[in-house]
């Protein structure tokens, strides 16, 4: 591990509910290394999921600032934001969230749309992306005709072929049986280590933790580091 | 356009969905296409370039008669080859659902009016020769099986006889053909002297002249000089091409140009709450979807713009299919009504430009609030939502 890809200074995320003030996350300080593979946990409810958008700017603390490859996230418009993502961030959502309207091999090409390269380029690359997925023979299929594990490695394929430094992955494997969510996390384990991915994993499941380098816990809006339970 | 595989598959995400749209679209610019050519056909340019005949007619109203005095008076005017009277005889054959046009003519002049009209010529010497005899188009005949020989019985709504009835029999002498792709011959010509002999009104009247310019000559010159000509006299002229006087004869039967600007509101009033909706739907279903592209880095202007362009789409699928049947069937009611219409109903380059323009307006309108929708989305919510 090297320098810091993700730095959190002083966090925090307010929700105003009409007269109502909900502190999320209250002055968070959180530093996330180069090749880091961290698991966060707590209970539902606690801001991992808001902690997953500001690191992955989709969503902007209402204080303090938010670096990540040396970019400021909290001072970027959205339009920088959106640039900003399509390069340096891939997202692995608890169902998968793949358009059901293309094949697995056009959800994958979906973020290189946003780049320059060709159409055979998009092809070629997104092919690569299936085949660590293991998915290769599925190219053709449809979210609908692929089971739910599969489904997940698509979205893990469509993650990561723009090549970006940091994965968040909320709840990946939130709705698999257990034998499915072990390929998922191994798969995860080896886009860790063998192909250099920060990554950083939402989840309720101690199990699914272990597969991670460490883990943290949020609980009234605070970050504590304690051994897995 | 590489987003356009991913709007090609969102277009058609509910297939049954946006075939009905389309196809709604596709009647709206059926009409739009044939009722805009229909209404051009019949108001078809007043401007008088290019026209080889006009029609002169009473300045107060196409039915008031004209003397039959201004004949010579025309005739004699520099420009004009040649000049001949015809009345509306407003007849029916057989049965009332039969109407076709009648006139009564003078032979040799009639055919001069138009040569594109060819008959064998002992026809014509035999319908010389005959006071009571009549030609017909090999339209009319093929359309009710009639050939030279038959008596064919006419009634007219306007017309009695002197000798009493509205039944006039004329004798079949010829049958004509044009050599006009394009014209139809769905009408019986019979002769003016037996008309103005045998009809209660008398002689001396006709319902209005056409008349053949001569070559080289300057067809508003002429008509400005025949106008000039009747000015101030009881019987004021008013002298245009054939397409302005079918015009104003269309205008007797009703304001065809607000009938179809009322239609074709209508139409498209409810085409665009049919679209609208359909887009509404389509973007409702798929909200997570689209705050999945967001996250991916698809900026919101994008999105906005993948969402029109959907719209956008359907409207021009539907709108081209409907634009190219109204043209096939301009071209069919065309050559079925071609003595109303001699220019056919065409759908012209300027109707489909405008078909075209509509086609991205109402595909914007309809897609607009759905695309804004689509584009204010705040992915967070969405994606908690889902
Ligand atoms: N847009 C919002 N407006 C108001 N409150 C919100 C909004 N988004 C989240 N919250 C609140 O913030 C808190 C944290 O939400 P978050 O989704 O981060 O929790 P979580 O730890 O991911 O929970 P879970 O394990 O159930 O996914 C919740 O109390 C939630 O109600
Ligand atoms: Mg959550």
């Amino acid at each position: 591990m090297s320098e810091a890809l993700a730095r959190l200074k002083g966090v925090s995320r307010v929700y105003q509910k009409g007269k109502e003030r909900v502190e999320v996350l209250h002055e968070l300080d959180l530093m996330i290394p180069n090749g880091d593979f961290l698991a966060i946990m707590g209970p539902s409810g606690s801001g991992k999921t808001t902690l997953l958008n500001l690191l992955g700017g989709l969503d902007k603390p209402t204080g303090g600032t938010v670096t990540v490859g040396g970019a400021e996230l909290s001072s970027m418009s959205n339009n920088q934001l959106s640039k900003w993502r399509s390069t340096h961030v891939g997202f692995v959502f608890q169902f998968y969230n793949l358009l059901p309207v293309l094949t697995a091999q056009k959800n994958v090409e979906l973020p290189l749309l946003l780049t320059n390269f060709s159409g055979k380029e998009r092809a070629e690359r997104a092919a690569i992306a299936l085949d660590i997925v293991g998915l290769s023979d599925r190219a053709k299929h449809r979210p609908r005709e692929l089971s739910g594990g599969e489904e997940q490695r698509v979205a893990i394929a469509r993650a990561v072929v723009s090549d970006p430094t940091l994965l968040l992955c909320d709840e990946p494997t939130g709705d698999l049986d257990r034998e499915t969510a072990e390929e998922i996390l191994k798969l995860l384990q080896i886009l860790n280590r063998e192909h250099g991915k920060t990554i950083v994993m939402v989840t309720h499941d101690p199990q699914a933790a272990e597969y991670a380098s460490r883990t943290l816990h949020v609980d009234k809006g605070k970050l504590e580091s304690r051994a897995a339970a | 356009m590489k987003y356009f595989g991913l709007i090609w598959r969102n277009v058609w995400r509910k297939k049954i969905r946006t075939s009905l749209t389309i196809l709604s679209v596709l009647v709206a610019f059926l009409l739009f296409a044939l009722l805009n050519a229909l209404g051009q056909a019949m108001s078809g340019g007043g401007a008088m370039t290019g026209a080889v005949r006009l029609v002169v007619i009473d300045k107060v109203s196409l039915i008031n008669f004209l003397p039959l005095s201004h004949k010579n008076k025309i005739a004699q005017i520099p420009g004009v080859a040649v000049v001949s009277q015809q009345s509306w005889f407003g007849g029916f054959y057989q049965d009332p659902k039969n109407q076709f046009p009648q006139f009564p003519v003078v032979p040799d002049e009639y055919f001069a009016l138009y040569p594109e009209f060819v008959m064998p010529e002992e026809q014509m010497e035999a319908w010389k020769n005959n006071r009571t005899g009549a030609v017909i188009g090999r339209d009319l005949a093929e359309l009710y099986g009639l050939k030279v020989g038959d008596r064919i019985p006419i009634q007219s709504t306007i017309f009695t006889r002197k000798e009493g009835g509205r039944t006039w029999e004329f004798d079949i002498e010829g049958i004509f053909d044009t050599t006009d792709p394009k014209g139809g011959t769905a009408l019986l010509l019979f002769r003016h002297d037996y008309f103005a002999e045998a009809n209660t009104f008398g002689d001396g009247f006709v319902g209005w002249y056409t008349l053949r310019l001569a070559e080289g000559a300057d067809p508003v010159e002429v008509a400005n000089a025949i106008d000039l000509q009747f000015a101030n006299s009881p019987n004021e002229t008013e002298t245009s091409t054939e397409a302005a006087f079918a015009a104003s004869f269309a205008k007797q039967f009703g304001n065809i140009a607000l009938i179809v600007t009322m239609i074709l509101g209508a139409v498209f009033f409810t085409l665009l709450l049919v679209a609208g909706n359909t887009m509404s739907q389509s973007v409702r279903e798929r909200i997570a979807e689209l705050a999945v592209l967001k996250t991916l880095g698809f900026k919101d202007g994008t999105v906005l713009g993948i969402v029109l362009t959907e719209s956008v789409l359907i409207m021009a699928m539907g709108g081209l299919l409907g634009v190219a049947l109204g043209w096939l069937a301009g071209l069919a009611i065309g050559s079925a009504m071609a003595m109303f219409v001699p220019g056919g109903i065409v759908v012209s380059t300027e109707i489909v430009l405008l078909a075209v323009a509509l086609m991205i307006g109402a595909g914007v309108l309809a897609g607009i609030f759905p695309a804004l929708k689509a584009m204010r989305l705040s992915i967070v919510d969405a994606l908690a939502r889902g």
